[in-house]
């Protein structure tokens, strides 16, 4: 692989096709099922078949007698080696000052089951059917008791999900100036107002999640290989957390990993029991979820209960916007549970207009359902929801163009501080919005609704313009509002003698072709090809540290991270180059591979000075260390503000109610790019999923049972080829302006921004206020009759 | 009790024996250990362990091992020949098909078949055609555009490849 000769491709903005491809086209990926260890096991999960019960007794004996069974452990076993419960990383505080309820989170249920799915055993096993077959010999004797499922009306329940929260509140939380937005209202020529369900959705990455636990008793540590998104932080939770195992004790591989979108973030309670009964069976587990596991027990995503007032001036100028939600928490506090519904999502509700006075009030609540915690978006799609539907009613009330509305609003003026809480660096809405309706042809949509109209079919036009929040940062002032983790990302940069550069990164790619992007970066930075730098991440025992792959960071702080410590690599070949050259330190200058003293034509190649750093016959040994490679943490000092318009066109045929997306235009500021080809992939993506959730998916439990009623793709309805338009996707740029390559994320902005965008257009076809998300064909068939 | 069955993977001749419980992806990943064919649903719905047999796209976890019985199977591991990509395979990696790779090879077995069955298929048949393979990454735009790239013949005349 090693070629100096070839000349660099400034790699840096070039749809550069991924390396990672190979493999996984011709079926060499591999994934956490995919390993096989010698010795390996079998873990199978007994689960909840109720939405609450008591357990009055659980009776192993007939299962550990059947074939194949080596070991079966329940809630009473992990209780008795003092295993702890699963943390939740965020702490928030109620507007009374208390802090959050935070009931435990038993990885085997302790005496009581929270939700269909909940874990009461873990069965190992020969192989997976043996044990599939033990579990049905397990004899639980439950005492059902009342589901708790209406969100609305959970904090007044007869039953406690848990006992020691009697109302169902985990907190009550307050984020903005109340009585500032109360003043505003008062004077308002104008309040429009909404009230909606942003919709249950169950993530779906299409490999489930997985795990092999492994003990070694020679040196008596543990491996874990884990579908998952940031394997450090797993490390850290598990051991110091749940298992009280010292961390260097625990090495976490997160193999190639079949999607995440956040549901991959999280500490779950099967890889725990994994790890903790691999030492008591002294063999490796390995458990992979069916399906309907995932669908049980994925963490799922928003599911919020929202009313929207917005205050205006007589001619449409925002003065207050005052939101009321309520938030699903499940059973349990998943890992960020506790920031997605309030940190994540009220801080964004300025959207990208100057409201001068906001105030959100989020009231969580405990439910007998799975865990909610974060997904795509994480918060941000809430919150764009919520003020690109509101505008858009605004714009309706007004009688004013949604796009002028919107426009006459915008903030225009940068750095802007926000009355929720964030510093938006740099932004130009205009540019996008402009870019959008012309890309969106919107001078052309009247003759088109009436060439729809003319064959019976309704036609409307939606714009949204979002912003979101990347890159959560810094961790001093997250730490200050709740987060019990660091924010920072950790690089190393390993060069070898012969020039080649192995990368190590914390962030982890999941699709995203971190090995790609990241080695042109990497390439471009050092001048040399990027088939010459291969990334390393997903394992710590290789990685020196990381936070992970989430709120699309990967590149604003992963990269920079990188590119902290290659700016290292640079400082210390031109210490060797100046010794080489002999120069001074301060004359030498590095420019596409080559350390040259500054007005001559003394130079020389990357190569040599790598290979002087590992053969240091000259070299300055009495000052410099040899060798050449280096770490690097970096901690953001704001977040990123990707922003954009999305201009969504549907057709609707009134007498079945199908609708179809005619028209998809994304124009997205994220800043400089790397790899345009990625990009589009990851808008197109986002789009598919935020779609999704507006037209088609729903989480839906029965009021009653606590049944998961959609718990299969015959029931839950996924995005397919033929559900969705061709998209049409552009950028405008606005550079980040606090890291240093100017790069802002692009991971999550699709299934922010399109919800509304769609709902938007939608409800302009039919001519009516709302319509629940999503909008499946029979919603729409009884609102255009309704309507008629 | 266990069976004995035997059939052609990859051009080669196998022999197994299997619990007549056994699902043709069982065999596939854990016994032949090809794990390029792999789950995603237990419901025959999202595609990701299509495999040929007898020339025609299976999703491998609706059928039983003993079903196979002296069939001719390709797995995604025996598309490519020689280390040289089939054109479908290339058309992905040049029209960015392919995100986290999971569904990848069920989409890729299933898109050779819908060609063979369609050479000429417009964009909303592919679509169509596309309906029992579910992507949750790529929105299908590009692997439409693979698809539409693998019917223009234009497969490795473009894309800045390492």
């Amino acid at each position: 692989m090693t070629d100096m000769s070839q000349p660099p491709l400034s790699p840096i903005g070039q749809p550069q096709l991924r390396r990672e491809d190979y493999r996984f086209l011709t079926g060499a990926g591999q994934y956490t099922d995919d390993v096989v260890l010698p010795g390996q096991t079998f873990g199978h999960f007994l689960r909840s078949p109720h939405a609450h019960a008591r357990i009055r007794s659980i009776d192993i004996s007939k299962a550990a007698k059947s074939p194949g069974v080596v070991q079966i452990f329940t809630g009473a076993d992990l209780a008795e080696a003092k295993v702890g419960g699963l943390p939740c990383g965020w702490l928030i505080h109620s507007k009374d000052g208390s802090p959050m309820k935070e009931p435990p989170h038993p990885v085997l249920a302790q005496g009581k089951v929270r939700h269909v799915g909940d874990p009461i055993a873990l069965i190992v096993a020969e192989t997976a059917l043996q044990a599939k077959d033990a579990a049905e010999l397990i004899e639980v004797d439950y005492d059902v008791l009342p589901a708790v499922i209406d969100i609305t009306s959970a904090d007044r329940s007869a039953s406690a999900v848990h006992d020691e929260v009697p109302n169902n509140v985990c907190y009550d939380w307050g984020h903005g100036n109340k009585d500032a937005v109360d003043a505003a209202f008062k004077l308002a020529a104008k309040v429009s107002t909404l009230e909606f369900v942003n919709n249950r959705l169950i993530p779906n990455a299409m490999e489930p999640r997985a795990a092999n636990a492994h003990y070694t008793k020679h040196d008596d540590s543990y491996t874990l290989y884990v579908a998952n998104q940031n394997p450090h932080v797993e490390r850290l939770l598990m051991s110091a957390f749940v298992l009280g195992l010292p961390e260097s004790k625990v090495r976490v591989i997160a193999p190639d990993v079949g999607g995440g979108f956040g549901s991959k973030i999280f500490l779950y309670a099967e890889e725990t029991a994994l790890v903790w009964a691999s030492k008591r069976v002294n063999r490796p587990i390995k458990w992979t979820a069916e399906r309907s596991e995932s669908f049980l027990t994925d963490a799922h995503g928003r599911d919020h209960h929202t009313q929207v007032e917005l205050a205006m001036d007589a001619k449409g100028n925002f003065l207050a916007l005052r939101v009321n939600t309520i938030a699903n928490m499940g059973a349990y506090l998943s890992t960020f549970a506790s920031s997605v519904p309030t940190i994540l999502y009220a801080t964004l509700l300025a959207g990208q207009y100057k409201t001068p006075a906001i105030y959100c009030n989020v009231k969580a609540v405990f439910t007998t359902t799975a865990p909610v915690d974060a997904y795509r978006g994480a918060g941000r799609p809430e919150a764009t929801y919520v003020v690109e539907r509101i505008v858009e009613q605004a714009a309706r009330d007004l009688k004013m163009d949604p796009a002028a509305l919107r426009r006459q609003n915008f903030i225009t003026e940068f750095p802007y501080a926000t009355p929720v809480g964030l510093t938006y660096d740099t932004g130009n809405y205009a540019a996008h919005l402009d870019k959008a309706i012309q890309l969106a042809d919107v001078a052309g949509f009247a003759a088109r609704k009436a060439a729809s109209a003319a064959k019976g079919k309704l036609r409307g036009l939606g714009y949204s313009c979002y912003i979101e929040a990347c890159g959560l940062a810094p961790s001093n002032i997250a730490g200050a509002l709740g987060a019990r983790a660091g924010l920072f990302e950790a690089g190393e940069v390993r060069v070898h003698p012969t020039g080649t550069v192995t990368v190590f990164t914390g962030s982890h790619s999941h699709g995203q072709g971190h090995e790609t992007t990241f080695a042109q970066v990497v390439a471009a930075k050092l001048g040399i090809p990027v088939g010459n730098v291969e990334i390393v991440h997903g394992d710590t025992g290789r990685v020196p540290f990381g936070m992970g792959t989430y709120g699309s960071r990967s590149l604003s702080v992963g990269g920079t991270a990188i590119v902290k410590a290659v700016d290292k690599i640079i400082a210390k070949g031109k210490k060797i180059a100046a010794h080489l050259l002999e120069a001074a330190d301060t004359d030498i200058e590095f420019d596409n591979g080559e350390f040259k003293v500054k007005g001559t034509d003394k130079k020389v190649p990357f190569g040599s000075v790598a290979l002087t750093a590992y053969v240091p016959h000259n070299y300055p040994l009495d000052k410099l260390e040899p060798g050449l490679n280096e770490n690097a943490f970096y901690d953001p000092t704001n977040f990123t503000y990707p922003s954009g318009t999305y201009v969504c066109e549907v057709e609707v045929d009134p007498d079945t109610g199908k609708t179809r997306v005619e028209r998809f235009t994304a124009v997205d500021d994220f800043g400089n790019i790397v790899n345009p080809m990625i990009v589009s992939g990851q808008v197109h993506g986002g789009l598919a999923q935020g779609l999704g959730q507006a037209m088609m998916e729903a989480c839906v439990y029965d009021p009653e049972s606590g049944q998961l009623l959609t718990g299969t793709y015959m029931d839950y309805t996924m995005p397919r080829a033929d559900d969705l338009p061709n998209f049409t996707v552009d950028h405008t740029v606005t550079p980040c302006t606090h890291n240093p390559l100017g790069v802002k994320g692009c991971g999550e902005a699709g299934a922010i921004g399109s919800p509304p965008a769609f709902m938007n257009a939608l409800t302009d076809a039919l001519g009516v206020k709302d319509l629940a998300m999503p909008a499946t064909a029979e919603r729409v068939w009884r609102a255009a009759h309704q309507n008629a | 009790m266990s069976v004995p069955i035997t059939l052609t993977v990859n051009g080669k001749a196998v022999t197994a024996n299997v619990d007549p419980r056994t699902l043709l992806v069982q065999l596939i990943r854990e016994q032949l250990q090809l794990t390029g064919t792999h789950v995603g649903c237990d419901t025959a719905q999202c595609g990701a362990c299509t495999v040929h047999l007898n020339g025609r796209a299976v999703k491998s976890c609706s059928m039983l091992a003993v079903q196979a019985q002296g069939a001719e199977l390709t797995t995604i591991e025996g598309l490519s020949k020689a280390g040289e990509l089939h054109p479908m395979q290339s058309a992905f990696r040049e029209c960015h098909g392919l995100q986290c790779g999971f569904c990848t090879p069920g989409m890729v077995m299933s898109a050779v078949n819908l060609l063979k069955d369609k050479p000429n298929a417009s964009e909303q048949e592919i679509r169509e055609g596309l309906e029992g393979n579910i992507c949750r990454c790529t929105g299908y735009h590009n692997i439409v555009k693979s698809i539409q790239r693998c019917q223009g013949g234009k497969v490795g005349n473009t894309g800045v490849a390492v």
